[in-house]
Parts: structure tokens; sequence; C-alpha cells
């Protein structure tokens, strides 16, 4: 395609967070009429980027030009005014309310005295939902349409504006494939009118289907962009993960102990069925499956925060029922949640505080909790985990990402749990705390714990485990050894499916 | 900017200023009112001004854990006028007359009792349902105004032993009373909440109740204690207040859960939960004292008081709002 002037270009962006750069010097534009794809692995500062596009956030530093002229975007309306528009991956809708109101939020069209001119408006919106192909009414309500359908309604939003710029933030997370197909089109149709198109997917075959141009970052720096013509997927592979796809793998063989953990039949209604494992002690399990297969919702099951309808768990050989939280940690389990901040930490509180949460109760003399015992506890984990922080008085929200979840894990390693489940290890931490984190978990392992990792990051589950789980739509679909697995026959297993489908016309 | 450069952490002083503004407030309006009304900085009036926020101040006491907790207790108001109604009556009961001083015994039993089965009441439901609390408690609110009426038929009582009064105003060395008892809860409830496994889980609940519930705290029975502690200091404080007038009314402590409440924020205790301590609240409890006492001896009329009032809330607040954004910005250096 030809190099015309940008629609839109970004200039040496930066943005910093407490304890992370997470924009370093960024460099992306977008041609009018082009799909631009933008990759890069979580963490890599995709989300980041396109905030600061969609008004969200500020950059600290560099320069957004909308047409030739540098513009600021204080606000997502005045982004939108721009005629920047981001279609999010959570769909934000007022579920309550009608598509029409949808489309025009914020801007009704009105008669006189602000009373709403409702026939207006609902041909304006009949007009654009024919343009989309759309199958419903301005009158719907939003809460009866399905996430596609809902989608199209953010697309419609989009479209009432002079819109110079889309982006899709993972769109194509939670359609099916025949929604997939009419997404696209939607898409193609936008490029026709000269929409510039930024398009942000993990999912390779959807990225070579559609862009023009792939530009990559990695930890929050701009690693280049290549024509999608020119390139194919292991050159991009390597400018996102920065190394060959060889994974070294941590583990080495290990000696396993008895059976720490083991899970029979177990289902939980429509989230998972029939599923069996074993975790040893000394081991290191992953489970690996894509978003929606069920693996948090069994880590969840053995914490007991939710009942299951059928099966049986053991611990060391014991049947056991477990009914709550409570009961699980005196059962010797212990979870780090998946979102360490809504459900792991207190943000408020002390790094010392938070590290003592559970074991409180055990930490007092006479009626008073001892600081001093308190102290002895966090400084154990504080340096086993090397943790980074000035002092214990911080409370643990100025901390970066690898430190809260070094807080999580301390958290639970005072309470000499006998299995560790850890829920998405490293989500949202930056490359060097990973390897410490998964340094961290072998490590574990070995002096005794038997460890679950659940990680939707291929490269993790690889790296850090002993046997692989593979899970698909709340079924395991097959249990790998390390000497077994490969990148392909691992992402047939949690595709469901042998070939990959999406070779859309 | 050179300054920028220059700034140095801040010291312990100023970072406690920081985190309690309430208090720099307390001691600027205690030094306007010493010198704007040659009443104020006056032995009596000090005592006077000791006695007459204890009644709001106990209250605070239980409400700021309530607060911390993540919840809020609607229903203090009531619940104080229940406990001094009940124990006005029954030290009059005849059953007791026998019993001489005793018969408060019974009557002050009964009122505490009333309030700490009405927080039990309220946390369960709250626990229970699921429904939040300032809806349950508001249904409380007017429930149990409903029931004063009820069992008062709209009648005041007069406290039948006149030690029961003479306690309200009597003095243990220069300190009256109902101040000290009012300052040593203070301190109990600071214990409490400061040094204990129930008020470290208080401040876990109501900072992040699904890590709280993920650390294996029982959330449920922690809320359900706070809200019979509220309930305890509520009922405290009816029977302290009839004591000091030797009666009750039915319509006794109409709007003290918005004085209470409005001391506990000024205090800094945060209404989503998770932040605040009795330090603060005591100063809250002191800056509506302070006020409505100095105000009140510069002839100041009651409506505009109130007006007063209103603004400052919103002022001290705003201030504490920048404070604490600029506190985080200089820890985060």
């Amino acid at each position: 395609m030809s190099i015309s002037n940008p629609t839109l270009q970004l200039v040496g962006i930066v943005k910093t967070f407490p304890g992370v750069r997470a924009l370093d010097d960024v460099n992306f534009d977008v041609q009018p009429g082009e799909v631009h794809a933008l990759l890069g692995e979580n963490g890599a500062g995709k989300s980041t980027l396109m905030k600061v596009l969609a008004g969200m956030y500020q950059p600290d530093g560099g320069k957004i030009v909308i047409d030739g002229s540098p513009v600021v975007m204080r606000t997502p309306l005045e982004a939108k005014q721009s005629g920047v528009i981001l279609i999010h991956q959570e769909l934000s809708l007022a579920e309550e309310m009608t598509v029409a109101e949808n489309v025009f939020l914020g801007e009704l069209p009105k008669k006189r005295f602000g009373l709403v001119d409702w026939k207006t408006l609902h041909q304006r919106v009949y007009v654009i939902l024919n343009k989309l192909n759309c199958d419903f009414e301005p009158t719907t309500p939003v809460d009866s349409l399905s996430i596609a359908k809902k989608q199209m309604v953010e697309i419609a939003r989009a479209l009432t504006h002079d819109a110079k710029v889309v982006i899709f933030d993972e769109p194509t997370a939670s359609l099916t494939d025949q929604e997939k197909v009419v997404l696209f089109d939607v898409i193609r149709d936008l490029q026709a009118d000269g929409v510039g198109i930024v398009y942000i997917s993990h999912r390779m075959e959807e990225i070579f289907h559609l862009s023009n141009r792939i530009s990559v970052l990695r930890d929050g720096t701009y690693r280049g962009t290549l024509m999608t013509a020119e390139t194919n997927e292991d050159e991009v592979t390597q400018l996102m993960i920065g190394r060959s796809l060889s994974y070294e793998r941590l583990h080495e063989h290990v000696e396993t102990g008895d059976v720490a953990l083991s899970v029979e039949n177990l289902s939980c209604g429509k989230l998972y069925q029939d599923v069996s494992f074993e975790v040893r002690t000394g081991e290191v399990v992953g489970f690996y499956g894509l978003v929606g297969a069920g693996r948090t919702e069994i880590a969840e099951t053995l914490f007991g925060l939710r009942k299951p309808t059928s099966g049986q768990i053991h611990l060391q050989g014991k049947a056991v029922d477990i009914n709550s939280p409570v009961e699980a940690i005196q059962f010797g389990l212990s979870l780090v949640p998946e979102n360490r901040k809504e459900q792991g930490l207190v943000l408020a509180m002390s790094c010392r505080d938070n590290m003592t949460l559970p074991q409180i109760d055990a930490l007092t003399t006479g009626p008073f909790v001892s600081g001093t015992e308190e102290l002895k506890i966090y400084n154990t984990y504080h340096d086993q985990l090397e943790i980074k922080t000035p002092s214990w008085r911080q409370p643990v929200q100025n901390l970066s990402g690898g430190n809260q979840q070094k807080i999580v894990i301390g958290k639970w390693l005072g309470m000499h749990p006998k299995v560790l489940i850890v829920d998405e290890p490293t989500r949202g931490i930056d490359v060097g705390s990973k390897s410490e984190i998964h340094n961290l978990l072998r490590k574990l392992a070995k002096s005794g714990y038997a460890v679950v990792v659940i990680s939707s990051e291929m490269p993790e589950v690889l790296h850090v485990s002993d046997r692989i789980v593979a899970m698909y739509n709340g079924r395991v679909m097959r249990e790998f050894t390390s000497d077994e697995v490969t990148e392909d026959n691992l992402i047939q297993a949690i595709s469901g499916l042998s070939d990959n489908n999406l070779k859309v016309a | 900017m050179s300054d920028i450069a220059a700034q140095k952490k801040p010291n312990v002083a100023l970072n406690w200023i920081i985190r309690n503004p309430i208090w720099v407030f307390v001691a600027i309006i205690f030094i306007f009112f010493s010198f704007a009304s040659e009443y104020f900085f006056d032995a009596q009036n000090m005592k006077n001004l000791l006695v007459q926020t204890s009644t709001i101040g106990l209250i605070a006491l239980g409400m700021t854990l309530v607060m911390i907790n993540g919840n809020i207790d609607l229903s203090v108001g009531a619940t104080l006028a229940l406990a001094a109604s009940l124990a006005v009556s029954i030290m009059g009961w005849p059953m007791f007359d026998s019993w001489g001083n005793w018969q408060m015994l019974p009557a002050v039993a009964a009122g505490l009792l009333s309030g700490i089965v009405l927080g039990a009441v309220n946390g369960f439901i709250v626990w229970k349902t699921g429904v939040d609390a300032f809806i349950v408690t508001l249904g409380a609110m007017l429930g149990v105004r409903g029931l004063v009426f009820v069992y008062t038929e709209e009648q005041s009582f007069y406290a039948a032993n006149f030690a029961y009064s003479d306690f309200g105003s009597s003095s243990i060395g220069p300190v009256p009373t109902l101040a000290l008892l009012f300052i040593l809860c203070a301190v109990a409830a600071h214990i409490l909440l400061s040094r204990t496994v129930h008020g470290r889980n208080t401040y876990a609940v109501g900072g992040n109740r699904e890590a709280a519930v993920n650390a294996g705290i029982r959330v449920g029975p922690n809320m359900v204690i706070n809200f019979m502690i509220v309930g305890f200091f509520a009922a405290l404080a009816g029977i302290t207040l009839s004591t000091q007038m030797g009666a009750s009314t039915p319509n006794l402590g109409r709007d003290y859960e918005l004085w209470t409440i409005t001391a506990v924020v000024l205090g800094g205790t945060k209404l989503t939960g998770g932040a605040g301590n009795i330090i603060g609240t005591f100063g809250g409890v002191l800056a509506i004292g302070i006020l409505r006492n100095g105000m009140n001896l510069m002839q100041v009329p009651a409506f505009y008081v109130l007006v007063i009032l209103g603004v400052i809330l919103i002022a001290v607040l705003y201030l504490d709002k920048q404070l604490n954004r600029k506190g985080e910005e200089e820890l985060r250096l």
C-alpha cells in the first residue's frame, strides 16, 4: 500500500506508573484505510497505549498528532471529538437502556425544552444499524443482546462520530466463528471508508488475515513495524518475546513425593465437568487453556469458594469436603488468586499486615496482636522472597506488581500449606520480576510444596511445569509430561479441535 | 523548579498532621474561640464541653468501627432512645422498689442489652441477606423509633432514683464522670481497633472484603461484632444522656446518627471503609463540640450554626482530600 499522510501519529510516548515504566518512547502511526495490528505479550503496554490514545491516560512525554496537527486529549470525550474511538475489550454499555439510547449516549438529539427527539434518534440509529447489517431494532434493550451484538452497538456508537481511527481491543475474545466473520466484514467496510483501524489481538491468524502492518511492543518499548505481506509468524513472535521459540525449561527431573492433592471426576455445573488430576509434593503442575476454560473455577472450588456438583477431592489420601476458605486453609490449601489487587491484597494496609493477615489469630500475646511476632514472620519471607520495599510500613498499593505478588505468596508460605495454587502468577508483572517469580515457584516445589500453576501464557506454563493439564471448555483434554509437550500439541489440546478453524473467506 | 529537588522526606510530625488534619483544625478553632469569647477558655466551660461531646462521642467510637468495616449504622439515634427509655422506666418498676440504689443495675443492664441485641440483629441481617447496611439500618432506624413510641406510649419517663441523675452531674476529682467515661471508652476502642486481631480484621474486611474472605477471615461474624459494639455504645450514650436529664423522651437522639457520622467522617474515616482511626474520630467529635459550644457562647443563632457546620464539613473533607493526595505522591518518590 502507498504511504500517505498518517491520520494518527504517536511520537515518543512515555507513560510511567509508580514503580513501572509502562511506555517508553513508543512510536506508532495509522494511515487512513489501513488495519494496523498492535501486538505484544501481556503487560507489554498495549492497553496503556490504547488508553493514552483514547484520552483515558495522559502521557508523561511525547506527542499525539492527528491529521498533521498535535492534539491533547484530556478526556475520552475529547478523544472522541478528535475522531479516535476505542472499542473496549470489556464493553461499556448501559445495559438497562435501549440500543438507540446507547448509541447516542451523552449526545441524544434534542427538541425544544431539552426533550429527547426520539423520532430523529431512532431514524439515525436505524440507518447505522442497517449499514452494519444488524438484525436488531433501535428500541431493543441492550441487556437482551448477545455479546457479539453488543459489540456491534459499540461499533455503531463509533460511527455516529466522524471516526478517523477506530481501535479494536481484543474484539474476538468472546465471539463465535460466525460472529467473527461478521465483525471482519464490518472492519473491512470501515477500512473502505478510509477509517484507520488499530487492531489489538493475541491471535496471530486473525492478524495475518486482516492487517496491513504489524507493530510490536515489548516491556513498554516499541520494537518495530513490519509489513504483514513481507513477514511471517516466526519473525513477529521473535520480535514480541525477544527470543526464539524454544523455551528454556526450568525443571530438572525432581524427586516427587506422595500425592498431596488428588481430584476425581470433579464437576461444577456448566463451569467444568469430570475433571481428574493429581499433584505430588515436589512438583509443579501447570493448567493451561483459554480464558473461560474452567481453570480458575477449579481453583476456586478447591479453595472452598464454589461448591462442586459432583466428584471427590482427596488431600494426602483422605477424602475431604471443603466448604469455605477457612476450611481450605485448615486443610493446608492456599490460593494466590488471579487478581491480586481485587482478591489478594488489602491495598491500604502495610506490607507486614498483609503478609500476616491469615495468621494473626496465632500471633497474639494475651488479647493483643504482637507486632514483634508479626515482624519476625514478615522479615523471614521478606528475605526469602527478596521483596523490595523501603519499609514494612509501606502500604502495598505503593509496591510494584512483582513485589505485590511476592507479598501474596509470602502470606501463604507463612501458613505452611501443603498445596499452593497460584492463579496467573505473573499477570501484569514486568519481565524481570516474572523470571524471579518463576524461579521462586520452582524453588518452592523443590522444598516440598505441591504447586499448581494456572496460566494463560504458554511460555510460562512450559517454563515452570513438570506436568501440564490442558483444558478446553470445562474439560481436561489431555495431560502432558514435560517430555511429550510441544507448543503444537498443547495449542491443539486447548483449542478443542485439531485444526485452526479460522479460515475465513 | 529548584524547590522540587530540595523537597525532603516529610518528618514524622508532619506526616501525622497530614493523616489527621482534623487535629490542626481543632487547635485552630480552640485558639480562635479562646480569643473570641471570654467565656470559652474557662474550667467550667471545658467541663461542659466534654460532657456535651461525650454523647455523640460514645456513639462515634462504635460508628468508627462499623464504618472502617465498610458498613454504616443509621439506627443509633433510635437505639439510644430505646435504651434510655428502658433504663429510666425499668428503674421505676415496683418489683425493684426494695432494691434501693441497686434498682439502677437491672435498668442499666436492660438498656445496654437492648443496644447489643439490636446491633446483633442489624449485623445478622446485613451478613445473611447481603442487603446493604445503609438500607438495613435505615429500616431499623424507622422501626426501632416506632418501637420506642409503642413502648413509651408517647410518654416521657422520669428517673425514680435521684442517684441516677446525680451520676450524670458527678465528678471524679476535677473531671466530670461522663467525660472520664468517654475518654476511657475511647482508649478501649483505640486499643481494640489498633492492637487486637478483631481490629485488624475490621480494617481488612473494610479494605478489601474479597481478600479478607480469601485470607480465611470470617467476615460475617466480624461485621456482626462491630454492629453489636456500636449498638452497645449507642445504648451507653442513651443512658449517659438520660442521667444528664434525669429523664428520657421518646424523641431522644433524633438526628444523632447524622451528627455521629459527621464527626467520624471529619475524623478521617472513609465512607468506603478500610481507613480511619479512633484518634481522628476523637478529633472530629471535639471539632463539632467546640464549634457548637463556641458559637453558642458567641450567641450565633442556632440555625446559622447548622449552616456553618455544614460548610465546614465539606471544606474539611475537601482539604483532607487535597492533603492526602499530596501525601501519597510524596510517599511514592
